[in-house]
């Protein structure tokens, strides 16, 4: 009964990551199921740009290395393309864990760049705001705060997006956007799932 | 005459006005009924999922509480968006799987005088409702402008085939439906190597010179097959080929030229409606040489402007022809 004493003693947090990851993922993630084969990695069209490809990440996870773990940026570079989870041996939901393990570097402030939670952030506010998303706001509080270099070379782009209509200037917004509020309010009380 | 709940999502109204409006000028050939889920809501594409799991999934589940509320019979909704489809088929599914996330999920609901019960809807991909509902042999028989000689990329992109909870497709990376579909049309399907393969998604906005790349290999391929088009299914993928098309030529120091059109809008013209219908002319990389060469004229630039219906709430989702009785 020593291992489950320990367990239950134990205050250092990064005991028990493996299972609060797991716990606050969708689904039953089967992330204590990885046998470390490589395939996610080996199947990611975005591997080259990652710190950790996915089965290192999980690695770092099951070590209890919380802090190496939530400041990777694989999970900001993941595409979410769903190559790696039809092809694990092991059916990890893993482009589900790469959700959670956004969420918690948010909540930790473990992230090293900005953009992609800015960008994130940015987009649900627009639809916490509105009930739908709106790309012309977003696209320039998102370009003026991060790509500002970059704005000449999408100007075309940008003009021929709203010339053939495919941008509106005006946001939409949802009849029922107070039950919307309300429900997502709600919903910030229960965070976790246990 | 089939009829559906249907999520168009937000693209169908911005980015993705071609697919929209090709869809509704062939849903009568197709005998479908789309009844559109009253005052829908984003469904958070992937961004959301990545904040906040509860109210991630709430507020997916709002649409999926709409629809089950306005069923009236019918129990299947579809989805035309990649991204839409997956997150409603997703919420579902995990709701399903996992009693804890369906309590939290509902409770939040409640708030809102909602409920959901898993499994009470079946959520599907417009192209799956075609293939697998309508089927090739009805599409075959309307087909009047066969799409000879012209060269087709099918691309679905990831979203559709995978993960595929419902085991709905012929496979998870090689699907055969939309060459089947095409092929029904008269158009010549290359085998595309990448057709589930990724356009990128939002890395267009985080973090460019990864979507560049995979918006190349994308490009590349389909111009190693000497396509004249590609097709997809999803808007995300149409926006990343067509209007960061010409980014990722400079980026790269290349010089592509693939038009990136909707299949409804090659359903379309086979099916004999005129091209100015079916959102022609709204693709940033133009389709017109490609479409001349079967004798097909496409405008170039996008229908004279409608005039702007002034309401506070902004401007409505566009009527669907036949809706069904979704009045409260």
């Amino acid at each position: 009964m020593t291992t489950l004493a320990h367990k239950f003693n134990d205050t250092d947090p990064n005991v028990r990551f493996l299972e609060e990851v797991s716990e606050r993922t969708a689904g039953v993630s089967r992330l204590e199921m990885c046998i470390q084969c490589g395939t996610c990695g080996g199947s990611c069209p975005s591997a080259a740009d990652m710190d950790h490809t996915p089965r290192m990440l999980f690695a770092l996870i099951r070590a209890g290395m919380r802090e190496e773990a939530l400041s990777s940026n694989t999970p900001w570079i993941c595409v979410s393309c769903y190559h790696c989870v039809v092809r694990c041996p092991q059916d990890v939901h893993i482009a589900d864990v790469m959700y959670t393990l956004k969420s918690m570097a948010i909540q930790a402030k473990l992230y090293k760049d900005s953009t992609a939670p800015d960008f994130s952030q940015t987009f649900v506010d627009m639809v916490e705001t509105y009930g739908r998303s709106y790309e012309f706001g977003l696209a320039t509080r998102h370009y003026l705060k991060h790509f500002p270099l970059r704005m000449p070379s999408m100007a075309p782009m940008g003009l021929g997006m709203l010339t053939k209509k495919r941008m509106d200037i005006t946001p939409k917004r949802i009849e029922g956007i107070e039950q919307l509020k309300a429900i997502l309010a709600r919903a910030k009380q229960l965070e976790v799932v246990s | 005459m089939n009829k559906y709940l249907f999520y168009p999502g937000c693209s169908m109204d911005t980015s993705a006005r071609a697919y929209n409006e090709s869809l509704m000028a062939i849903l009568d050939v197709l005998e479908i009924n789309l009844a559109e889920i009253n005052d829908w809501n984003c469904c958070g594409a992937t961004e959301y999922l990545g904040i906040n799991l509860i109210p991630a999934y709430a507020l997916i589940a709002r649409n999926l509480a709409l629809a089950a509320k306005q069923s009236n019979g019918v129990h299947t909704v579809v989805a035309s968006c990649s991204a839409c489809y997956l997150n409603l088929a997703k919420a579902d599914h995990y709701m399903g799987e996992r009693e804890a996330l369906n309590i939290h999920v509902n409770d939040a609901l409640a708030a809102g005088g909602l409920s959901y019960k898993p499994g009470s809807l079946e959520i599907r991909h417009l192209l799956d409702v075609i293939i697998n509902d309508i089927g090739l042999d009805f599409v075959r028989s309307k087909v009047v402008k066969p799409l000879k000689g012209l060269r087709v990329a099918p691309y679905l992109g990831c979203m559709v085939p995978r993960p595929d909870y419902k085991k709905r497709w012929s496979d998870h990376e090689h699907p055969n439906e939309l060459d089947r579909l095409l092929k029904a049309l008269g158009a010549e399907v290359i085998d595309f190597p990448l057709k589930t393969h990724c356009c990128g998604g939002h890395m267009t906005q985080i973090s460019p010179s990864t979507a560049f790349e995979l918006i190349r290999r994308l490009l590349q391929s389909a111009d190693q097959y000497h396509a004249d088009v590609m097709v997809t299914v999803c808007p995300m993928c149409q926006m990343n080929l067509d209007a960061y098309q010409r980014e990722t030529n400079q980026y790269f120091h290349t010089n592509y030229h693939i038009p990136i059109l909707f299949f409804t809008q090659l359903m379309g013209v086979a099916f004999g409606k005129d091209p100015k219908e079916l959102g022609f002319g709204r693709e940033l990389v133009k389709a017109n040489q490609a479409m001349n060469r079967i004798g097909v004229e496409t405008p170039t630039e996008e229908p004279k402007a409608q005039p702007r219906r002034k309401k506070p709430t902004g401007l409505p989702m566009p009527a669907m022809p036949g809706e069904v009785g979704e009045e409260e």
